[in-house]
């Protein structure tokens, strides 16, 4: 397949401001007449949903929890980045950009990543506009902090709570709309298949999760912005809820599915405690501004840590990265913590995880000044190990977080199929190989608020769109084969319950692509994947019927589609033979433990092409090109 | 530790819907509440018995999902947590506890401990918002806000809409939900144009979904996980009073809106 990224020509700087000229443009009048489906109600899904009912479109949005303020984004805590300049230390728009493209290691579009940067003032603008209560200086301007992977403070924020706030925004805006009679809002309804006819997305079927009913939704174009799928591994901070099922079913309906082993380990979460375990919590990297980060010098040193002397401490982000120190990228600060522990010296009672200390900064700033940064997060520390970060070093250990994979798309952010919009962490776009902190709210919001208001107004008024309805043969297919399915999860009736094929998934993929993989590893797990897979239909147990709110229905085909998603993040880990951002083969690497990057052979977006049951991905090649940002070996040192 | 748990199981709206007890050994101190909900289905489905059905998401205390009643306190008896963030070091062995579902007619029960909230999201939408559509915003520096009002519209927006407030309520008032977002946006010069209005048409909504009044008892605050202060609630009646005394419909010679 030929892979059109559709970036605009001309200096870098212009073309954004270019590619929204060169758009057709759709006259408020015929906004009217015109049907869209946003599914999901993050930042993405949810700024896209209000700011199109805005502009005059009918929109239909969905969301699986029980309102659209739930959606993940809200979980977000340490802020959104913004080249403001408001601090006067030298950022810039293209200072962001340039950080975000080296941060990504080389493998985001710099046209897009540019676009990204240009827009995040305006997101911040838009965001105070709404009520967003951001941190403020005395005199009554915007706060600002430093935050992992970059030398200036760009990073706005709301306490530890930033997603929050951010998502309410946009609720708000979004509810809004509801009232208004723009939007239809239909919460606690899962989508379960794309509906594509003539080539085109023109619609989906949704399942609601409180009677079971399937339902047909027609449309003029389809957008996506339905989260990422860190739970593939079972154990990540994402909700419990969030899924691939969306943007997988578009997949097998023939969108290309980007970069899926591109996934982020995020350093500072809280250690796993038991076999029960059911999420892992991520505590904001936010912490590493004032927080510093060791482990013993010896290893098996078993002593409490404050009996511990300094000089028998080793700081080691300080010691290996002195220019960046505790705030070097994700995957450098993860990879670290995963070398101590291998290497004997992890504390904590199963060894998996490094100390995060505040005790040097809370004689520096005095405990009220920490409390007022981090108080929420160490409250929340608090409840979940039972140990007071203000008296114990926190312990830290590195868990999925991100995925920087998904759905691939254009410069318009339209999938391979037309009509097909992705956004926010659903699509593959800004980030590369590894995603800096305080850039997911930032995408998720530009895409929503600010890309596709422009790019899908281009594409109605570019395409012809013949009338179809629900009763057109492809949507009755759809939605046959999603009542089979369900019915086919009912009927197996076997021996294991869902979340224990989840966990052993979750298992396979961490132990073989998580952290650290390697081509031994990745081939046996491709070959435990399919295995599960074929059990997973033979002898799962899903009780109750299909007309009722039935949880573990729910979860039975996301999990599904997790097996075969976990699949496909394997042979393109397979693949990439080389290491990059948060991608880490093992077989590739510098002398000195750092991800080694082979930009002759590897300087492209891998966009995997469903071929059917049982049939081999297709792979197909987007060449990416740094015309702005050379890739160099990336150096936090 | 061992841990006696009685369920309000219900299979539908329509359900009379009772208490059954479950038995459950080997539970460990680390365990979140909901983790100990998640063995327990475990064991169930094992048996071949119907897992109880209870909200849930992020499992942080943020996303609002959770939540029900634990021996007669909503999300259970650690101040200022959610259920998914208690744990049962909170408890001792031999414990015998009772789960039910918030209790409230604004919040039908749909199954088991899952009711529904849309109420809440009806309150958002009469009134609960800034009218400022993308791309129409000033420089977010344009308008310096003061620290304190700032941190005062904070400390309300934390709400997280969970419903604890209405469970605990005698009267299932929703007024501390109500006057958070009040709060929030009418501290805020942002929030100043619509915020007369704001109060009296989110009060008069929750009214219409059946939310009684409030009569300063307080529950709400106690239970509150997100520490929302009932300060709220005497700030909405006071934007409340101003509002029903100067409330004018919106007129034609307004222009197109």
């Amino acid at each position: 397949m030929e892979l059109n990224s559709r970036v605009p020509s001309g200096p870098i700087e212009g073309r954004w401001e270019k590619a929204k000229f060169e758009m057709k443009l759709v006259n408020p009048a015929n906004k009217r007449k015109y049907h869209v489906i946003v599914v999901g109600t993050g930042l993405a899904g949810g700024a896209a949903a209000a700011t199109l009912a805005e502009l005059g479109y009918n929109v239909k949005c969905f969301c699986f929890q029980d309102s659209p303020r739930r959606a993940h984004s809200i979980a977000a805590q340490g802020g959104i980045n913004a080249a403001k300049n408001y601090q006067n230390d030298g950022d810039s728009i293209f200072r962001l950009f340039y950080d975000t493209v080296k941060g990504g290691d080389f493998r985001a579009r710099e046209s897009n990543v540019y676009r990204l940067a240009e827009i995040s003032v305006n997101i911040i603008d838009q965001a105070v506009a709404q009520g967003v209560p951001f941190a403020r200086e005395y005199g009554g301007t915007l706060a600002n902090r430093s935050f992992g992977g970059a030398q200036v403070s760009r990073t706005f924020y709301a306490r530890g709570q930033t997603g929050q706030q951010l998502l309410l925004g946009a609720y708000q805006a979004l509810e809004r709309q509801i009232s208004l009679g723009k939007v239809d809002m239909y919460p606690r309804t899962e989508m379960l298949d794309l509906i594509v006819i003539d080539g085109k997305a023109r619609g989906i079927v949704t399942r609601n999760l409180i009677t079971g009913q399937t339902d047909v939704h027609m449309a003029d174009a389809v957008i996506l912005g339905t989260g990422g799928y860190g739970n593939v591994f079972y154990l990540s901070t994402n909700a419990k809820g969030s899924n691939t099922t969306a943007i997988w079913r578009a997949y097998k309906r023939g969108a290309l599915f980007a970069n899926p082993c591109f996934t982020q380990i995020h350093p500072t979460c809280i250690p796993v405690s038991g076999d029960y375990q059911s999420k892992l919590t991520l505590m904001s990297e936010s912490l590493r501004n004032d927080g510093r980060i060791w482990v013993p010098k010896k290893a098996g040193d078993n002593r409490s840590p404050q009996s511990i002397p300094e000089d028998e401490r080793d700081y080691y982000l300080e010691r290996e990265y002195p220019s960046f120190g505790n705030l070097v990228p994700r995957d450098v600060a993860s990879r670290a913590a995963k070398r101590m522990c291998d290497a004997g010296r992890g504390v904590g009672p199963t060894g998996l995880g490094v100390y995060l200390d505040f005790a040097e900064s809370i004689q520096r700033l005095g405990k009220n000044a920490v409390a007022e940064r981090y108080g929420n997060l160490f409250e929340m520390y608090e409840r979940i190990t039972g140990e007071n970060p203000y008296e114990v070093p926190m312990r830290i250990y590195p868990a999925i977080h991100y995925t920087m994979g998904g759905l691939w798309v254009d410069y318009q952010l339209q999938s391979t199929i037309p009509g097909l919009f992705v956004l926010g962490e659903a699509n593959f776009s800004d980030h590369g190989a590894n995603r800096l902190g305080a850039s997911a709210l930032m995408q998720g919001l530009a895409d929503g608020y600010f890309v596709i208001p422009y790019t899908l107004g281009n594409y109605l008024a570019s395409t012809k769109l013949d009338k179809v309805t629900a009763d057109h043969p492809d949507a009755k297919a759809a939605k046959a084969d999603v009542n089979e399915r369900v019915k086919k999860l009912l009927s197996i009736k076997g021996k294991r319950t869902v979340d224990s094929f989840h966990r052993e998934l979750g298992k396979i993929i961490w132990d073989y692509c998580g952290m650290a993989r390697n081509e031994k590893g990745l081939k046996e797990a491709i070959g435990k994947v399919r295995a599960l897979k074929k059990e997973f239909w033979e002898n799962v147990n899903v009780l109750g019927s299909d007309g009722e709110l039935n949880q573990s229905l729910e979860k039975a085909g996301r999990v599904a589609d997790f097996i075969e998603l976990g699949e496909l993040m394997c042979i393109d880990a397979l693949d990439r033979k080389e290491s990059c951002g948060g991608h880490f083969r093992e077989e590739y690497q510098t002398p000195e433990g750092e991800a080694q990057r082979d930009d002759e052979h590897y300087a492209y977006a891998a966009a995997w092409e469903y071929a059917g049951e049982g049939k081999e991905p297709i792979l197909n090649k987007e060449q990416l090109t740094f015309e702005y940002v050379h890739p160099s070996q990336r150096s936090y040192k | 530790m061992k841990i006696t748990l009685n369920i309000w199981r219900q299979t539908s709206p329509s359900d009379a819907g009772k208490m059954v007890k479950y038995e459950l050994d080997n539970v460990s101190e680390h365990m979140s509440f909901l983790e100990m909900l998640d063995v327990l289905n475990e064991q169930l489905i094992g048996k071949g018995e119907i897992p109880v059905s209870f909200d849930h998401d992020c499992r942080e205390g943020i996303c609002g999902s959770c939540g029900f009643v634990i021996n007669g306190v909503p999300h259970g008896p650690r101040r200022g947590t959610t259920v998914c963030q208690l744990h049962m070091r909170e408890f001792k062995s031999g414990d015998e506890l009772f789960l039910e579902p918030w209790r409230a007619a604004a919040f039908p029960v749909i199954k088991d401990l899952v009711v529904n909230r849309s109420a809440f999201d009806r309150i958002i939408q009469s009134g609960g918002f800034v009218s400022i559509p993308t791309g129409s915003a000033p420089d977010g520096n344009a308008i310096p806000v003061p620290k304190k009002d700032s941190d005062r519209a904070m400390s309300a927006a934390t709400c997280i809409g969970c419903g604890a407030c209405v469970a605990a309520c005698p009267n299932a008032s929703a007024s501390l939900f109500t006057s958070a977002k009040v709060s929030h946006l009418g501290l805020l010069p942002q929030g100043q144009p619509e915020r007369y209005d704001r109060a009296v048409k989110m009060v008069n909504q929750a009214k219409e979904e059946g939310f009684g009044g409030c009569t300063n008892i307080g529950l709400c605050e106690a239970v509150c996980p997100k520490n929302i202060s009932l300060e709220n609630i005497a700030r909405m009646n006071r934007d409340f009073t101003v509002g029903a005394w100067t409330y004018r419909e919106a007129t034609a010679e307004g222009g197109a809106a």
